[in-house]
């Protein structure tokens, strides 16, 4: 088991590799020069802009520079941002609140989406099933920032149950609508992929037998239909998460969440390498560290799965 | 034994009828079936598949799939009447009164629970025991009772860590772990090889016995069913066409369909033929009160497999034949990963086999699941590689072959295998499917093509009109015609069959074999026949090879191996055969 563990990180390395290059070469190639950027219209004094240039290696080629980076963060030094704030501190003041808001989607997604889809399973057919169908259906269908904005008008503006934008520090009760939006369309996905489970594994032969044997229709669903059923969705969840962390910089945004995402977008913009670069190596991270936990959950759902090789 | 009539039946079906909701309105599935179960009796329903036998099971503990329904009659059990009860109230009668043991041990354990949980969740369901270390005590008992002899280590193991003949034992004791007055057995034994079928069902019979339950024995197989239980009843299309005393149904069956499936009975038939009494049921067919399913005339196998005794000349003339295939010291070696330390095994599935088939004759490769018999056809075929020796195909050695060598090999040599499901394209119809080969190949030009598929459709006894159906419109007897017709396509001089009849019912099965042995004789055709049913081998095989853990162990002619086996296994196989122990005085 640790050896398994070794080795998936160790498989890490090469993508955190691949990954950063990527992200730094494309920043690298965006068009325009950010340091004129960042004077607007005014036109900066050459002086400055060459000093500027060197500090932020602006001046050597792209390759020089993505090495220095990597120097860099080996040293535990992810850079400075063009405002002059170490990019850790950003890091360390943003994931916090970014990764609170993606637990609470990942829970609400997961409990709300595992329990409907379940008892739509279960109720094939019946108004309930066919109410979560259709529900879950408009849900995938939408853009996220449509189902944030028909979110805020009906929940913030109209009933006034929650802020439309979320205050500073970001409190969990500020959080539960982007939260919520946030879930909604990996929740409609786990509404239907646990319901096609539990519909699967209810008629596999051991359900039968396990009726035959004299159990009770309470104990059957929970622990022979159930667990069964939460196989695929697990795995779902895995690739799933990546999918959150980029409704995470669109939720943010609209809900105005100093989280990552907000961040991340405004560096895009001003074309910060350094910036950009460290939180996406993060993020991939993260991702990897997921995977690795729900690949090691799946195991011990299914004990067919044995970690060789 | 002879107070059971004064005794109160404990089973007894009156009229029951189910049906099975669908778009178009309720498709009976039973119709009204009768029967009556005493105390510590076995009986036995027998039928091919879709004759409702297992439909009138489940209904008995009402576990019938999703839109089956009792649409009438009655079901009393031990005073209960079982049709009016709840689903709530079957609740306390199946496992506690009723056990249930199903027909497929690999897939009836919940892969992802420990075996013990599996047992200890029955034993608390049912109340037999209370408390952590009771429940486990009792699971160990009723594991142990079952043939699990180490049954006290092995309950954190999991399915996946047990033999089909393990878990099928498991099933047998959480069916019988809280002493219910009857055991309803659905093909208990059909997906297991016949020594472990054996060794089963001869443990099944003492443990009931012992505890005094009665058993209800669904099975296809009549040989089987006659052996182990004391009454028999006939199911067809949903009615029962026969019941009675086993032996007297064996011996004198009355209705045209148990007529039929007694002929069709390799396991009766091959008995028969050894036993020497050359009777052939002359009934007539024509007061048959149903159609048939799929081919009208009716096949006798024991009248079959007579006639090729006495038309293939016996002994020196046969050997004067060439040989179509000889086989050298194949071996084949596989790798396989170690467990937890990395250290890889090797494991050896063909072992220095040595054998030869003669042109225009049919060799049996014999033995059961895991004996290697499969790896050679396959290497044979050239489907894998062999690891050493040698395969003379009309004395060129094909076991080096590759690319356009290879390709016009194949021409030659054509397979069919046992599933007729999965070894049809879904999404190819019935005429592509059969031309393909000749399309691959490049035999002739499409008007041609078309016109050997429809010669191949008549050879085959199929209707010319199939050539544009698809495979899911046809029966199982249907496609494994297709996939024979397909096989004969390029005119091969040799056709692999691996297991082709082995998923059959066994009307369709002897329609098969059957129709095999007449194209063998139209054909000049070599067959190299894989099974692991012994009964079958005898009315279609010449020659055997016995295989066990990847060697030959006795190789003969079929009578040699059938009158005076030499090995201890070849002896264990033929008296593992159903119905063995059953005579026949016609």
């Amino acid at each position: 088991m640790a050896g398994y563990i070794f080795r998936r990180l160790l498989q890490a390395l090469p993508v955190l590799v691949g990954t950063t290059f990527l992200i730094y070469f494309m920043v690298f190639a965006m068009p325009g020069d950010p340091l004129l950027a960042l004077f607007g219209d005014k036109t900066p004094n050459p002086a400055v802009l060459e000093r500027l240039r060197e500090q932020y290696h602006l001046d050597q080629p792209f390759i020089v520079q993505y090495f220095l980076y990597l120097g860099g963060i080996l040293r535990g030094d992810f850079g400075t941002s063009f405002s002059g704030e170490p990019v850790t501190d950003i890091l360390a003041r943003t994931f916090p609140v970014t990764i609170r808001l993606a637990l609470m989607a990942l829970f609400i997604e997961f409990v709300l989406g595992v329990l409907i889809g379940l008892i739509s399973g279960l109720r094939k057919g019946k108004l309930f099933d066919a109410s979560a169908l259709v529900i879950s259906l408009i849900l995938i269908s939408l853009p996220i920032f449509v189902i944030a904005f028909v979110a805020q008008f009906i929940f913030g503006i109209q009933l006034g149950w929650a802020r439309t934008t979320v205050s500073a520090g970001a409190p969990i009760q500020d959080l539960i609508l982007p939260a919520f939006v946030l879930a909604s369309i990996t929740f409609a996905q786990i509404v239907r992929l646990t319901r096609s489970s539990v519909i699967e594994t209810q008629s596999l032969d051991f359900v039968r037998t396990a009726y035959g044997k004299g159990l009770s229709r309470r104990r059957i669903i929970p622990v022979h239909i159930l667990r069964n059923s939460l196989i695929p969705v697990v795995t779902y969840a895995a690739t799933d998460f990546g999918v959150l962390l980029v409704g995470a910089t669109v939720t943010e945004g609209i809900f105005n969440v100093p989280g990552v995402g907000r961040t991340l977008y405004q560096a895009i913009i001003r074309g910060e390498g350094p910036t950009v670069v460290s939180f996406v190596t993060v993020m991939v991270l993260i991702y990897l560290v997921v995977n690795l936990v729900v690949d090691l959950l799946y195991g011990l759902l299914d004990p067919r799965i044995r970690y060789v090789k | 034994m002879t107070d059971v009539t004064n005794q109160k039946p404990l089973l007894e079906i009156k009229d029951l009828q189910v049906g099975f909701k669908t778009t178009e309105g309720v498709v009976p599935a039973v119709r009204g079936v009768d029967l009556t179960l005493m105390p510590g009796q076995t009986l036995a329903i027998v039928g091919e598949s879709g004759s409702g036998k297992s439909t009138t099971a489940h209904a008995i503990i009402n576990l019938l799939p999703g839109p089956g329904r009792i649409t009438g009659g009655s079901i009393m059990f031990d005073g209960q009447e079982l049709t009016s009860y709840s689903q709530k109230k079957m609740e306390e009668v199946r496992g506690r009164q009723i056990g249930f043991v199903p027909q497929d041990p690999m897939s009836n354990l919940n892969p992802v629970w420990s075996i013990g949980f599996q047992v200890e969740e029955t034993i608390r369901a049912n109340g037999i025991a209370t408390g952590r270390k009771a429940v486990r005590e009792h699971a160990i008992q009723v594991l142990k009772e079952a043939g699990l002899a180490d049954a006290d280590k092995r309950l954190k193991q999991f399915p996946h860590q047990f033999s089909g003949g393990m878990r099928q034992r498991v099933l047998i004791g959480i069916g019988l772990s809280s002493r219910p007055k009857l055991l309803i057995a659905d093909e208990p034994t059909s997906a297991l090889d016949v020594t472990v079928q054996r060794k089963i069902l001869d443990h099944l019979e003492t443990l009931t016995r012992d505890i005094g339950t009665a058993v209800l024995f669904i099975t296809h197989d009549l040989g089987l069913a006659a052996e182990r239980a004391e009454q028999l009843v006939v199911m067809y299309k949903g009615r029962i066409v026969e019941a009675g005393p086993s032996k007297e149904i064996l011996q004198n069956p009355v209705h045209p369909y148990t007529q039929r499936l007694v002929a069709a009975a390799p396991s009766l038939a091959s008995r028969r033929i050894q036993s020497g009494t050359a009777a052939t049921p002359t009934h007539s067919l024509s007061d048959l009160d149903y159609a048939p399913t799929t081919v009208t005339e009716s096949v006798d196998l024991i009248a079959a497999a007579e006639e090729r005794l006495e038309q293939v000349p016996k002994g020196p003339s046969l050997a004067k034949r060439p040989d179509a295939i000889v086989v050298k010291d194949l071996t084949k070696v596989y790798n396989i990963r170690g467990q937890g330390k990395g250290k890889a095994s090797e494991l050896i599935a063909s072992d220095n086999v040595s054998f030869s088939v003669a042109k225009g004759t049919t060799t049996a490769l014999v033995g059961e699941s895991g004996s290697g018999k499969s790896t050679v056809a396959k290497m044979i075929l050239r489907l894998e590689d062999p690891t050493s020796g040698s395969i003379m195909i009309d004395g060129v050695d094909v076991a080096p072959l590759k690319g356009r060598p290879l390709l016009d090999l194949r021409r030659r040599m054509q397979p069919v295998f046992q599933d007729p499901y999965g070894s049809l394209d879904p999404l190819r119809n019935i005429g592509n499917t059969i031309g393909e080969p000749l399309q691959v190949h490049k035999v002739g030009d499409r008007t041609a093509r078309r016109e050997r598929v429809l010669e191949l459709l008549d050879q085959v006894a199929l209707p010319q009109n199939l050539i544009t159906r698809y495979p899911n419109e046809l029966s199982g007897g249907q496609r494994q015609r297709v996939a024979i017709a397909r096989a004969l396509a390029l005119k091969p001089d040799i056709v692999v069959l691996d297991e082709a009849v082995s998923a059959l019912d066994v009307l369709v099965q002897a329609q098969i074999l059957k129709l095999l042995a007449d194209l063998q004789a139209e054909l000049e055709l070599t067959y190299l026949f894989i099974t692991h049913d012994l009964a079958v081998v005898r009315v279609i095989a010449d020659n055997v090879c016995v295989m066990q853990r990847g060697r030959i162990v006795e190789a003969a002619s079929t009578d040699q191996v059938f009158d005076s086996p030499q090995e201890q296994y070849t002896k264990e196989l033929l008296n593992a055969i159903p119905g063995a122990g059953i005579t026949l005085g016609v």
